[in-house]
């Protein structure tokens, strides 16, 4: 019985297997020239020998939130750690084809391009609440100060920052008190008044809800969909069903390729690619 | 049932027998300890008085006192810990945020755990060749400071690094998505998190080399001195002076050893005396690094 299961899952590998497709074209997701934020072509990506990321080639929409689904080690949050050029911290890490950024036409993987730049311009919020041990004051300030900005126009700044990330008014009586005095959804949010707080061009979330409650993963949630307006959100998430809820389009990866992109309507109710379905129906992954 | 119950009492006894060996074995260290303090509190805390430490070495056993050798400790503490502190961090901050892995620094890694253990006599043979023939500094404070300097350098090396390897990745990662570079990470955040590991590494350092005695000898440092070097802050201007830094020096140890090598039973308590003094810094040194550990960790809770 336990090994016929085994037998099965085998099988079943294989088979998704000959379903990738060679070449993926998004092409009901395609948005009009200037609502292009992010287009990836040709990314191929490595760890030392290992090929993580295989020929990407994808637009993202500009003040559009985009999902990236997919089971363990796909390569989701690889791709998404190119954007800010993170892997850059690492040795033996190395990319290939593009990243441009519109409207600057930036090459963010460029070999001319300084990581530093990429980190300036493009804001991530990770899995784990990383605040830092300071004040909450300093926390969502640390970004602002790295610019320069000191006196008034930091207060503001940060007041603006923490009101974006719907925790003003939870705090504003204790700025001077410790980060780690917060709760940890409370953290996550802080973190993400801290990467909101120097006015990014996309901001990046890697799972930020996965070690949440589901009521501070609710209030996440709400603040990542009002955010787009301001800013083109791209967020990896292992929950489905906050990929429906948050996102405007959702990508699936598998095995370090991308399978399908598609507004996250069709994905959730009529995905092009049979894989798609049988991930998004819970049969593998 | 009964089976069972003459194994259970068979392995309780086993039991029991470890715990009153464990007991034993422990109190060997804690009663040595004891017998050992209290020998020096009995000969040494009725010699102990104000004249005691303010009064120079004599040839009279009760007019001697320990003042040029724990001025001699202090001034050599203060230069050992201005060389040490900031070239050892700087290397462990090198060698664990900056330096590339590979076989090179691997290397470097293991000479300095090894450096680590290394008598302390062959560190004051190296000072006596280097510092005092080759660079002519002379038997002076400034020899003793940075021999001792260069004996606690791996300790503060391993040290730091081991207090920055305790900071998250997940920290320096959030640092750098920021925009920070490598300095900035460093300066506003590894220093900073890793300040309590750092400082206790530090003082457990300087507590081990302020009751070093052969490295000191070796190069030199006398056994008997009946005055001071140059105070650092003078009268007239330029107010501040380095004079004392080639002045010649002796120590608490070296004073002690000087002590009780003699015949006459009241140096001996005098080295008694001078021991206790010695016990109650180190020990008043451990408190501080436990004390600074404590509240780091309340602060820092990753």
């Amino acid at each position: 019985m336990f090994g016929e299961n085994g037998d099965h899952t085998m099988s079943a590998q294989t088979e998704f297997e000959s379903q990738i497709p060679s070449e993926v074209r998004a092409r009901e997701s395609v948005p009009p020239e200037d609502k292009v934020k992010a287009e990836v072509s040709g990314l191929n990506f490595y760890y030392g020998k290992l090929q993580a990321l295989k020929d990407i080639n994808m637009v993202f929409p500009a003040n559009q939130v985009t999902a990236i689904i997919g089971p363990s080690g796909c390569g989701k949050s690889t791709l998404l750690r190119c954007f800010n050029r993170i892997h850059d911290l690492y040795p033996d890490t190395r990319y290939e084809g593009k990243i441009i950024l519109q409207p600057s036409g930036i090459n963010v993987i460029g070999p001319e391009t300084d990581p530093l730049e990429m980190r300036l311009r493009v804001s991530m919020v990770f899995q784990k609440a990383n605040s830092f041990p300071k004040s909450i004051f300093e926390n969502a300030a640390f970004g602002l100060r790295l610019r320069g900005i000191k006196g008034e126009d930091l207060k503001r700044q940060v007041e603006e920052s923490l009101r974006l990330a719907a925790l003003w008014d939870e705090v504003k009586d204790r700025l001077r008190d410790s980060a780690y005095t917060l709760s940890g959804g409370q953290q996550q949010r802080l973190c993400i008044a801290r990467a909101l707080a120097t006015d990014p061009e996309m901001l990046l979330f890697d799972e930020p809800t996965s070690a949440l409650d589901p009521i501070a993963t609710a209030k996440i949630e709400d603040l990542i969909f009002d955010l787009k307006r301001k800013v083109t959100v791209i967020i990896v998430t292992h929950n489905m069903q906050q990929a429906a809820r948050v996102s405007d389009f959702t990508a699936f990866m598998y095995l370090g390729k991308l399978i399908e992109m598609s507004p996250t309507k069709k994905m959730f109710e009529n995905p092009d690619n049979a894989l798609t379905e049988e991930y998004i129906t819970g049969h593998f992954g | 049932m009964s089976e069972f119950k003459r194994i259970i009492k068979k392995r309780k006894r086993q039991d029991f027998a470890f715990n009153i060996v464990g007991i034993l074995c422990t109190l060997v260290g804690i009663l040595t300890l004891g017998a050992l303090l209290a020998d020096l509190i009995i000969d040494g805390l009725p010699r102990l008085s104000l004249a005691f430490l303010t009064s120079y070495p004599s040839r009279f056993a009760e007019r001697a006192g320990i003042l040029s050798a724990w001025v001699g400790t202090l001034l050599i503490m203060v230069v050992t810990a201005f060389t040490a502190v900031p070239l050892g961090v700087a290397a462990g901050v090198y060698l664990e945020e900056y330096a590339r892995k590979n076989w090179l620094t691997n290397l470097i890694e293991i000479n300095i755990a090894n450096l680590a253990g290394v008598p302390s006599i062959i560190y004051g043979l190296m000072a006596l060749g280097l510092l005092v023939y080759q660079f002519r500094l002379g038997q002076s404070v400034l020899t003793g400071g940075l021999t001792l300097a260069f004996l606690i350098l791996p300790i503060v090396i391993v040290a730091t690094r081991e207090a920055l390897r305790t900071i998250p990745q997940g920290i320096r990662e959030a640092a750098y998505a920021l925009g920070s570079t490598k300095w900035q990470v460093v300066r506003h955040h590894l220093l900073p998190y890793s300040l309590g590991g750092t400082m206790t590494g530090i003082i457990i350092a300087l507590s081990r080399a302020i009751g070093e005695t052969a490295p000191l000898i070796t190069i030199g440092a006398l056994t008997f001195i009946a005055f001071l070097p140059s105070p650092p802050v003078q009268s007239a201007p330029p107010f501040v002076s380095f004079d004392w830094l080639s002045s010649p020096f002796s120590v608490l140890p070296i004073q002690m050893f000087n002590w009780v090598s003699r015949p006459d039973q009241d140096f001996v308590t005098n080295a008694a005396a001078a021991g206790l003094v010695l016990i109650a810094v180190t020990l008043s040194l451990n408190a501080v690094a436990i004390l600074i550990r404590y509240r780091v960790r309340k602060r820092i809770k990753w």
